[in-house]
């Protein structure tokens, strides 16, 4: 039988406040333990939570960027369990009336296909504590620094059918929010994770099937492998005559399976209800024009103004525009040369490579925008060869200057004299009788040999346009 | 509508209250003659009023997002029954 693959994705987006959301303790990461959890956090008597106006201005951003409706009146609910590292025993969410819903997003598969994404609503939530289960005497440990930090859960429909389709939705997210300046993606950090809503239902059938909730993903290669991994597991059990149960799944990176938690008891029965600590949140229509006005250029746009302004590949475009970052600094590099297309080659290529070979993020680049454009006006004006940039890029990453002083330093300077390089090609000819005999026999494939010999006697400097002319020009004579 | 002892039991242990068997029946016509209540509010026609999600009709104040709290661990951990490194120690959660 043939099955179709089911997904919708939660995505929690942790908000780069400063403050958490209903009290003004601190949300730096890394700090010791308990030590930004203050008695609202705590959920000490007597304590009063005030949402902080940034986590709504965020999320309004979000909304606006996902061609969402940004509620004008959203409430906050109380979600009731009983957890350590929740001092509370509930959580305060949003379900009837969340601030973000029924919103839309593109997303491109890695051969180009295209699909839209519904986002079905978006809402505010504080996150939990940590708890550390190493052994304290057979005691768990409770962090609550983390309680309180503010985290927008976006929760797509189920319209992802594939684990590539569910990487490329989280990949966008991924990028948008870090272009809103929402969030800052660290996934490391926790700061953006997911879980994963998978079923499998045969093909052509309408009715879903029954779903496992994966937790926890925290890698764009984990969502993929969990995904892949929890469809064959559910197709086996189908086949098998068995059926799939609603539950809650772990998936383990090292064993490359999901297993099932524990289903805590009673799991389901949250009893949420409007908190009657918070009062509705009420926005109005300036607030949401001003937030749309505060809205960074957002990459699909980007990327449709790179090909159209500088005339740049579709491809070249998508991937220069996939991370904020990587778009500002190529436009600084390209603000700086003329020839957009040789920027962006650089750009993607050599420079990104080496980015990920010494696993650096682009502010941690020794060789800056300025830096680069500096070196590929001397490919643009001929002083240097693509292939001689390599080299200079090399010794400018190793910090041995800007482009003019590696040039300059390892004598690097393209030789453009057209006297100079025919008597080199004078002189290979002289050397090289046999060759030159069988290259006009019509041994076409003898050219590359002259003109790796130009390249080795110039060692690599000789201009290769003027190289291939003039070569072209004797050995046919 | 009314509630069982079964009800009691299950919104008790969702409470984490512990409760006297002898008192559940008690219990069970408390909370029972509460959604008696309930019932006959519903009987009134609410088609045209948007439910309040508070019984104050004003909306949420926010706060400047700032860091004003400073770090008062000592003092919150001193009514702790249990701490180490800083850490509150509770049962364990997860065999």
């Amino acid at each position: 039988m043939e099955w179709e693959t089911v997904i919708g994705l939660e995505i929690h987006a942790q908000l780069a406040t400063k403050s958490k959301i209903f009290s003004s303790a601190s949300t730096a990461y890394g700090a010791e333990p308990n030590t930004q959890a203050c008695a609202v956090d705590l959920g000490l008597p007597g304590v009063l939570p005030v949402v902080n106006t940034e986590v709504i201005h965020m999320a309004a951003k979000f909304g606006l960027a996902t061609n969402s409706t940004v509620a004008k009146r959203s409430v906050f609910d109380r979600k009731n369990y009983f957890y350590p590292d929740l001092p509370k025993g509930y959580q305060i969410s949003q379900l009837e009336l969340p601030i973000v819903h029924d919103g839309k997003l593109d997303i491109e598969l890695e051969d180009g296909t295209k699909k839209t994404i519904g986002i079905t609503r978006a809402h505010l939530e504080e996150d939990a504590g940590k708890s550390l289960h190493e052994d304290f005497h057979g005691m768990t440990g409770i962090d609550l620094n983390r309680a309180g930090t503010p985290l927008l859960e976006i929760v797509s429909e189920p319209d992802i059918r594939s684990a590539k389709e569910a990487v490329a939705y989280m990949k966008k997210i991924h990028s948008l929010v870090q272009y809103l300046e929402i969030c800052d993606g660290n996934m490391a950090e926790g700061s953006f994770r997911c879980d994963a809503n998978v079923s499998v239902r045969p093909k052509g059938q309408e009715a879903f099937g029954t779903r496992a909730e994966i937790k926890n993903i925290n890698s764009f290669r984990f969502v993929e492998r969990a995904i892949n991994h929890e469809v064959e597991r559910q197709i086996d059990v189908i086949e098998g005559g068995g059926k799939v149960v609603q539950e809650t799944r772990l998936y383990d990176a090292d064993k490359d399976e999901t297993r099932s938690m524990r289903s805590k008891e009673e799991a389901n029965d949250y009893r949420y209800f409007p908190d009657p600590d918070l009062l509705p949140v009420i926005i109005d229509d300036a607030y949401i024009e001003n937030a749309r006005k505060a809205l960074p250029e957002l990459p699909d746009a980007r990327r449709q103004r790179f090909i159209n302004e500088l005339g740049i590949s579709d491809y070249d475009a998508g991937i220069l525009t996939a991370s904020r970052e990587l778009a500002n600094f190529y436009e600084t590099v390209v603000s700086d040369t003329s020839d957009a297309k040789l920027a962006a080659n650089w750009v993607i290529g050599d420079f990104s490579a080496r980015l990920n070979k010494e696993d650096l993020a682009i502010s941690q680049s020794p060789v800056s925008a300025e830096t680069l454009a500096g070196m590929l006006k001397r490919i643009e004006d001929n002083t240097i060869s693509g292939k001689i940039a390599k080299e200079v890029f090399d010794a400018m990453w190793k910090g041995e200057g800007d482009a003019d002083s590696v040039i300059e330093n390892k004598g690097l300077k393209q030789i453009t004299d057209d006297s100079a390089i025919e008597t080199m090609i004078d002189e290979i000819i002289a050397n090289s009788p046999n060759q030159l005999e069988q290259y006009r026999a019509g041994k076409d494939k003898l050219f590359g040999y002259f003109v790796g010999q130009v390249m080795k006697v110039s060692q690599g400097k000789a201009n290769p346009a003027q190289v291939n002319d003039i070569l072209k020009k004797k050995l046919n004579g | 509508m009314s509630l069982g002892p079964d009800d009691v039991k299950k919104i008790a242990h969702l409470a984490r209250l512990g409760i006297n068997e002898s008192d559940i029946e008690g219990y069970a016509d408390s909370l029972s003659s509460i959604l008696g209540l309930v019932e006959d509010m519903n009987t009134v026609n609410t088609d045209d009023v948007l439910p309040m999600a508070h019984p104050q009709d004003v909306s949420q104040r926010l706060r400047v997002d700032e860091v004003t709290e400073s770090n008062q661990r000592e003092k919150f951990q001193a009514i702790a029954p249990l701490t180490e490194d800083g850490l509150y120690l509770v049962p364990q959660v997860i065999e």
